[in-house]
């Protein structure tokens, strides 16, 4: 039997064709080029566009399907890395124990977390699972020192037991990878004046974000994901109708949780520490934000907008005074000046002002997120072509 | 005994006496209307079946089950369903999408995590979902978005989603309020129809005279929170205290 839909097995055939060939498409420009700045296509940006997809893919199932808006998702996020790095730091650093550890912890407690949180709904469920987040942001920061290591993050150190991998003679920090697959190798292709990187740890994420999203299509296109559309638009009929909607939004409660897990499970595989301020409510917000940016309950909106968001930040972030007057060195001095003042506010440390202002255009003018954006202008696309073939025909019977 | 029985319900919200010493009691099989002026209690009658409010003191029995203190979705699964006096529909689900949920509530019961079949694959649903709609004579609007309709589609679309559970007992709230003249006929059709084919007992609550007299086989009339009279249609007609009740509203 078919699982998905031919239409659903486009969409991820293109999704799966942008990963595969990401370390291109995201390198346009050539390595000593002015531009080079603007490239993306390096292992640590992809890996986090594919790390954040499947976060906002798993926040997408809970928000976009059950309306139901959780501001405590990088509590799972941070449970999830730092159940990744106690495997690395007890068993060994294949990632896969990490990562199932990662995923069973990060669901057992948004299991707990959702379980309360779901008693109400609106704003105050969105209040519940902020104060779960902070709270679990501050035990993390200092109750529980033993298991997080506070304020320095926990990190893998050589003494750790580790007690299924070979003896490290190196002395060497040991580095996490799949079955001797090292996260971190890179293969670089020179073609001209462009270097194309090829990481494993990249492709390791993209296989997982692909499948999140194939997950996330079945839950889309099944009577689970049907029902959790209804709670959205209406429980009290739901109710009426013979349906208990608590254990529906628990359910999806618990399976955006264990996305996060995933993600955050993937983040210390690539990178094995954690902190205490990957839970902290700002990063609970920005999952929100990729969401809405990208589209609220649409498949392929919420990995958009994670991609959007981040090569901005790492983008505008990286533009500081230096770079900014390197740019305007041509004009007259004190002109040269203003400019670099003005845009100054919006780049390097001050790319959250441009985010904020990018976001409130989207949310003012595209409310459906990024994805209505790209629905519009395939619709004008297709009126502007049904015209011209209108005026086409026209123009071919002989006006008089 | 019929087969929803209501001994001595009262209710009050605040001073306000909405129920008082309500007594009623509903044959398997048979259409029971309620009726009486506005504010009479009447809408407040059928919260308290479906667990929408839960009455002061007495008792609501259905089916040999105590309808009190337990959850509205326990009560559909005993076999209640609500078409509500203002529609309660999925707006931003499409018209398909609004029937096929009960059906698959039907099937699933309260709680199923089916998240691996397609909805498409569960060819049963479909079929039970399009004779409905085809019923209700939505078939055309089905790819429609719910809220997109008319008030009066609504209404239709609420009561085939009722319908398609194939209840032991409906409760309708004005089904009819809110129609071209057209399709309340229609409706009232429908209604027979179903009550001939599948048995089903239905408590219905309408302003409309011409409805309530082409359709009821027993009725209530309800003033001031309590019954002042019970009886067949023919006796309801020109009963002094039903005239009284209604002095200033519609003719009876
Ligand atoms: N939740 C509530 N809180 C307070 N008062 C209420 C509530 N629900 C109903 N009432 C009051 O109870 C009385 C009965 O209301 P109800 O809605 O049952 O009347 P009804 O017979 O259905 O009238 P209508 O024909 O206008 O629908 C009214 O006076 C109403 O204002
Ligand atoms: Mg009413």
């Amino acid at each position: 039997m078919k699982t998905i839909s031919k239409a659903d097995m486009r969409t991820l055939f293109f999704v799966a064709i942008i990963a595969l060939f990401a370390p291109l498409i995201l390198n346009p420009f050539p390595t000593e080029s002015g531009w080079a700045q603007f490239n993306a296509g390096y292992p640590d940006l992809m890996q986090r566009f594919a790390i954040y997809g499947i976060l906002a893919i798993g926040f997408n199932i809970l928000f976009g399907l059950t309306g139901y808006l959780s501001f405590g998702h990088a509590a799972f996020l941070g449970v999830g890395s730092y159940s990744a790095v106690w495997m690395f730091k007890l068993l060994s650093m294949n990632i896969i124990p990490a990562l199932i550890l990662s995923v069973i912890v990060a669901g057992l407690f948004s299991l707990l977390i959702g379980f309360i949180s779901l008693r109400r709904s609106g704003i105050y469920f969105s209040i519940l699972t902020l104060a779960f987040a902070q709270m679990s942001f501050a035990l993390a920061y200092s109750v529980l020192t033993p298991l997080t290591n506070g304020e320095t993050g926990l990190q893998i150190t050589l003494n750790d037991p580790r007690i299924f991998a070979a003896e490290n003679i190196s002395g060497n920090l040991p580095v996490t990878s799949l079955f001797g697959l090292e996260m971190r190798d890179t293969w670089t292709m020179q073609l001209g004046a462009w270097d194309f990187q090829f990481n494993i740890g990249y492709y390791i994420c993209a296989i997982f974000l692909l499948l999140a999203f194939y997950i996330s299509i079945r839950i889309f296109r099944s009577p689970f994901g049907m029902m959790l559309r209804a709670i959205k638009t209406n429980q009290t009929r739901l109710n009426f109708t013979g349906i208990n909607t608590r254990p529906y939004t628990l359910a999806a409660f618990v399976i955006s949780g264990m996305y996060a897990g995933l993600a955050g499970g993937l983040m210390a595989s690539m990178d094995p520490l954690a902190g205490a301020e990957r839970m902290q409510w700002t990063a609970s917000g920005e999952i929100v934000l990729m969401t809405i940016l990208g589209g609220t309950g649409t498949l392929l909106g919420p990995v958009m907008g994670a991609g959007f968001i981040k090569y901005f930040e790492n983008i505008f972030s990286k533009i500081n005074d230096t770079v900014l007057h390197g740019w305007f060195s041509w004009m007259p001095d004190g002109l040269e000046n203003v400019i670099v003042w003005i845009l100054h506010l919006f780049t390097g440390k001050g790319w959250h002002l441009t985010l904020g202002i990018m976001f409130m255009m989207i949310v003012i003018f595209l409310p459906g997120g990024l994805m209505e954006g790209i629905s519009r202008i395939g619709k004008w696309w297709k009126h502007r072509n049904a015209k011209n073939n209108n005026t086409s025909h026209t123009s071919s019977t002989p006006a008089e | 005994m019929g087969i929803l029985t209501v001994q001595n319900v009262n209710k009050s919200f605040g001073g306000l006496k909405a129920l008082h010493n309500v007594n009623l009691d509903i044959e398997e099989g048979k259409i029971h209307a309620i009726i009486g002026p506005n504010g009479a209690g009447k809408s407040t009658l059928l919260n308290c079946f479906v667990g929408k409010l839960t009455p002061d003191t007495g008792t609501v029995m259905f089916d040999g089950h105590s309808l009190l203190g337990i959850k509205p979705h326990q009560i559909n699964q005993l076999g209640v369903s609500r078409v509500f006096q203002t529609p309660e529909i999925f707006s931003e689900l499409t018209v398909w999408e609004n029937t096929l949920i009960p059906c698959f509530a039907k099937r699933d019961g309260a709680f199923t995590l089916n998240a691996l079949s397609r909805v498409s694959d569960n060819k049963d649903m479909a079929e039970k979902a399009e004779q409905m709609l085809v019923d209700v004579d939505l078939i055309d609007k089905k790819d429609m978005l719910a809220s997109s309709m008319s008030r009066g589609d609504k209404r239709r679309l609420e009561m085939a989603m009722c319908l398609s559970q194939k209840p032991k007992l409906l409760l309708l709230d004005e089904p009819t309020a809110g129609m071209a003249r057209a399709d309340t006929e229609s409706t009232i059709e429908l209604l027979k129809s179903i009550q001939k084919k599948l048995k089903i007992t239905m408590a219905i609550i309408e302003h409309d005279m011409s409805v309530v007299f082409s359709l009821a086989q027993k009725i209530s009339v309800l003033a001031q929170g309590t019954v002042i009279v019970e009886d067949v249609p023919e006796k309801i007609k020109g009963h002094p205290k039903v005239k009284e009740a209604y002095l200033g509203e519609a003719q009876v």
